[in-house]
């Protein structure tokens, strides 16, 4: 048990998928595979391993709103049998070379990942059961009935909770007809409505091959990785129809607040508007800008307010989460239910004077320091390179992104920064919900 | 404005010089003359270096009335010294491009930094600095107490299954200090005083307590000079006698209930077991990682194949089993039914699971997976220098020597299934378990909320 000083914000994964690594930095070797299918690949032999991933536009970004869940029950069921193995078979099979299955699911990717020892036998049973659960995933009727009753228990649970009621809420207000309005695990509702003919449409549409991203590092040959991106991306479905598409995201005309009651002995709090796509060009400039304002933990102003000046949260802070399409730009805490006023009036003061006048030369300076003199912590493991590999290759980003965007910070200027929250960050057309906000009363805090 | 344009190509230069063909070289220890520990593990697969600084001092070593000052005191090292104001411990390892952090656990306190290789020097120089010279300004603890009791009600009195473990610990031991939850109780965080932190450093916080572990592309002669220079000059001091505080033989099964509003139930059981004490000579932790891995190392272990899969009983069941802590050792089983089912369901079947083992042991077959799951595990874990500086920190908190490592995983790869089955038969009995349950309760009492003023646009 740790009670670390400083939780894993959701910044920080805000961080962790904000750069990429590059040709000069990080070889980066590319190639299409006969499958249609993009490679990423980094040659390490540094550990007897590999990490691989394959991934789609397949996330819940994706989701019809009557069926809001399909995609990620299709995701989830994926590891669930195939190809005349059961469920079972692919547990012990992977189990028994001591590989770990995984995957993505977010609002815009979708996928597998496999990380195995990289000898033979090992992996030569790893990589075979990953081809065969994209290819030909069983998505066993009796499988499914369990796991919706499974995640419609956990939906249940999750909406006692503030934290899950404050982000729907947020959702909805900011992205209101858009898909990334969804939750990603579907609704009640929609998860009971699930049949396995949605999954294998689902599937037979998105995790075709020409759309696949495969993404690997480790310790195999260029010619190996070759014939292992073929193999797992062999016989996937033929795309047809187009590549799927994800609707534009429109800017919120006006500002909305929600107030919800809730019994917690805290208030959630989250401020914030549809932000940035992963290619906007003014991502830099408002990264840095976050950085100084409430991503740089510590060194930030809405930390400095908030919980150094006053003590009024254990974590706060901010972030841009850029999507395909503009992801959400977030403001979040939580606090004493009978503080969430005064959290929320020093907070909005604090943005307001940010986007007003930015940042001090100092502060950008250090947000540079940080930046720039933290790079190398950013690709010191595996599993960080391939999760950067993946990013650059889904997104189409320049196999350069990780030279030029610690050039690019180098470059930037605070009137940059200034200018590009004054466009981009509106304090008057903020989405704001407060759950569990307001006195105590009679039922005193548990 | 300074340009990096400098930086930027001394960090690309060093970013290519790490170049394939390092393995992980020998770890190298190192005693300063006041008593305090150097180990250094050179791993070259990146220009950074992962310091850690562990006291072995944690909630365990708290009295009475003070719950919870470990880890304010830890909240309290980055509030200044004469040298270092408040703050700027945090600034200057972020100007330096270092990301750091804390934790507290009952058996120890840790305090780390993550920087580019060059910068190790910095975060020694400020880890000796507030080794002996903290300011713990009043005012800055008046502001601190409070962010810790915001973390308590974030991390324990909102989640009801949280406030299960919490009750579970309470209710297992009678006598041992970890029947405390780390992060403290509410009303110990409201009484604290700034003194009862003062007190708590002086006692703990010195050279002859602390073991400074470095993970990175670093020469360990370069480290230990470092580390001769800036902790060499400060004094060591004789430390309070350790009270065993030993736990009582348990007379029979405690059971509690935890009401809270939620919507399914959860059960937690907790049996005494022995911890890992002689890494050579021991063998019962061993044969109880073993089991706790049997059960539920993997989506192929038994409780989610039998449970959740097969019987559709729980939701999600799980086992989990540490073998390194200073205090008495737990084997723990948990699950959460799916809904319909009741916490009595799970824990009937929980139970099924353990007398199966007791009854007809486990196979050869699913002992060689979890071998090959610790031997995978061992090499994934080198991926990552913050885990291999946590490993050896985790150990020597517990006075297991890093040394070991290797030995441990050998035995655990020599158990048997009988020993398997004679720590099952040996420790599964109801004499040694608590079991705690979460009972749902309605979510309707939402107090009634004002919208807070800064709420404008209320629709």
């Amino acid at each position: 048990m740790c009670n670390k000083r400083f939780a894993l914000l959701p910044a920080a994964v805000a961080l962790l998928i904000a750069a990429s690594p590059a040709r000069a930095i990080l070889p980066i070797q590319h190639w299409q595979a006969a499958s249609g299918a993009r490679v990423y690949f980094v040659e390490n032999h540094d550990l007897p391993m590999l990490d691989i991933s394959v991934e789609f536009p397949a996330g819940a970004g994706y989701d019809q709103p009557a069926k809001s869940g399909v995609a990620s029950m299709t995701q989830r069921l994926l590891k669930s049998g195939a190809d005349g193995m059961s469920e079972d078979d692919v547990a012990r099979r992977i189990a028994d070379v001591g590989a770990q299955l995984g995957g993505r699911f977010d609002a815009d990717r979708a996928g597998l990942s496999v990380r195995t020892l990289s000898s033979a036998r090992e992996r030569k049973q790893a990589l075979d059961i990953l081809a065969r659960s994209l290819r030909a995933p069983a998505f066993p009727a009796e499988v499914l009935n369990r796991e919706k009753v499974r995640l419609v228990g956990s939906l249940k649970e999750a909406d006692t909770k503030p934290d899950t009621i404050v982000s729907r809420t947020f959702y909805r207000l900011a992205y209101r007809e858009h898909p990334y309005a969804l939750r990603a695990s579907g609704e009640v509702e929609s998860v009971e409505g699930i049949t396995r003919e949605d999954l294998l449409a689902f599937h037979k549409r998105h995790y075709a091959a020409r759309y696949a991203v495969v993404a690997l590092i480790g310790d195999v040959t260029r010619a190996e990785a070759e014939a292992i991106a073929e193999e797992v991306t062999r016989g996937l479905p033929q795309a047809s129809g187009g590549e799927p598409v994800l609707p534009p995201v429109e800017g919120l005309a006006e500002g909305a607040s929600r107030a919800v009651p809730h019994h917690a002995a805290q208030a959630h709090i989250l401020i914030g508007a549809p932000g940035i796509s992963r290619t906007d060009p003014d991502y830099i400039a408002l990264y840095v800008g976050n950085h100084v304002l409430g991503g740089g933990g510590f060194a930030s102003r809405i930390t400095e307010e908030v919980r150094q000046k006053r003590g009024l949260a254990y974590s706060a802070s901010s972030y841009f989460y850029p999507l395909q399409r503009e992801g959400p730009f977030v403001i979040s805490m939580q606090t004493r239910r009978d503080q969430a006023a005064q959290a929320l009036e020093v907070t909005q003061a604090t943005l307001a004077e940010f986007v007003k006048t930015g940042p001090t030369a100092e502060e950008l300076e250090d947000a540079k320091r940080n930046i720039i003199g933290g790079f190398p912590l950013r690709i010191d493991s595996n599993r960080k390179i391939h999760e950067y590999l993946a990013m650059i290759g889904f997104y189409r980003l320049p196999l350069t992104y990780l030279e030029d965007f610690v050039q690019r910070v180098d470059r930037v200027s605070a009137a940059d920064i200034r200018d590009a929250f004054r466009r981009r960050v509106d304090p008057a057309r903020m989405v704001t919900v407060v759950v569990a906000g307001g006195p105590e009363t009679s039922a005193g805090a548990r | 404005m300074t340009s990096f344009k400098h930086l930027i190509l001394a960090l690309l230069a060093l970013a290519l010089a790490a170049g394939p063909g390092f393995a992980a070289s020998d770890t190298v220890e190192h005693k300063l003359g006041n008593g305090m520990r150097v180990i250094v593990k050179p791993d070259r697969r990146a220009p950074v270096a992962v310091m850690m600084l562990l006291y072995q001092v944690g909630s365990v070593d708290e009295v009475n009335g003070v719950t919870g000052v470990a880890h304010v005191l830890e909240h309290m090292m980055f509030k200044g010294t004469a040298a270092t104001p408040a703050g700027e411990y945090s600034r200057a390892i972020a100007v330096a491009g270092g990301r750091d952090n804390a934790f507290t656990g009952s058996d120890y306190t840790g305090y780390f930094a993550a920087l580019e290789k060059s910068h190790l020097e910095l975060a020694l120089r400020l880890e000796a600095d507030r080794m002996t010279n903290l300011t713990l300004a009043p005012e800055e603890f008046a502001k601190e107490v409070k962010v810790v009791m915001e973390e308590r009600r974030l991390r324990t009195d909102d989640r009801p299954r949280a406030q299960v473990y919490e009750q579970l610990m309470a209710t297992a031991l009678t006598a041992h200090p970890y029947r405390n939850p780390i992060i403290g109780w509410m009303s110990d965080l409201e009484s604290l005083r700034v003194d009862d932190t003062r007190d708590f450093y002086r006692r703990w916080y010195v050279p002859n307590n602390a073991t400074l572990i470095v993970v990175g592309d670093v020469e360990p002669e370069d480290v230990v000079a470092l580390a001769e220079k800036y902790f060499a000059a400060i004094p060591s001091r004789a430390l309070p006698e350790r009270k065993p505080q030993d736990e009582p033989p348990q007379l029979g099964a405690k059971r509690v209930t935890v009401k809270a509003p939620a919507e399914l139930p959860y059960v937690l059981m907790a049996f005494r077991v022995p911890a890992l004490r002689d890494p050579e000579r021991d063998w019962e932790p061993y044969a109880l990682e073993m089991l706790a891995a049997v059960l539920d190392g993997s989506e192929a272990a038994r409780l989610a194949r039998t449970l959740v899969r097969e019987e559709r009983i729980a939701s999600s069941a799980d086992a989990s089993y540490g073998s390194i802590a200073r205090g008495p050792g737990f084997f723990y089983l948990g699950a959460i039914p799916t809904p319909g089912r009741s916490a009595a369901d799970v824990e009937q079947a929980l139970r099924r699971e353990m007398a199966k083992i007791i009854e007809k042991g486990v196979s050869e077959e699913e002992l060689d997976r979890v071998r090959a799951q610790a031997v995978a595990a061992h090499v994934f874990e080198r991926d990552s220098m913050f885990s291999q500086a946590y490993q050896i920190a985790s150990v020597e908190s517990a006075d297991i020597s890093h040394r070991t490592l290797d030995l441990q995983l050998k035995k655990l790869r020599e158990v048997t299934p009988e020993q398997v089955r004679e720590v099952a038969r040996k420790y599964f009995r109801d004499d040694a378990l608590t079991i705690a349950t979460l009972d749902p309760q309605p979510v309707t009492g939402a107090r009634r909320a004002k919208p807070p003023v800064g709420l404008r646009h209320v629709q």
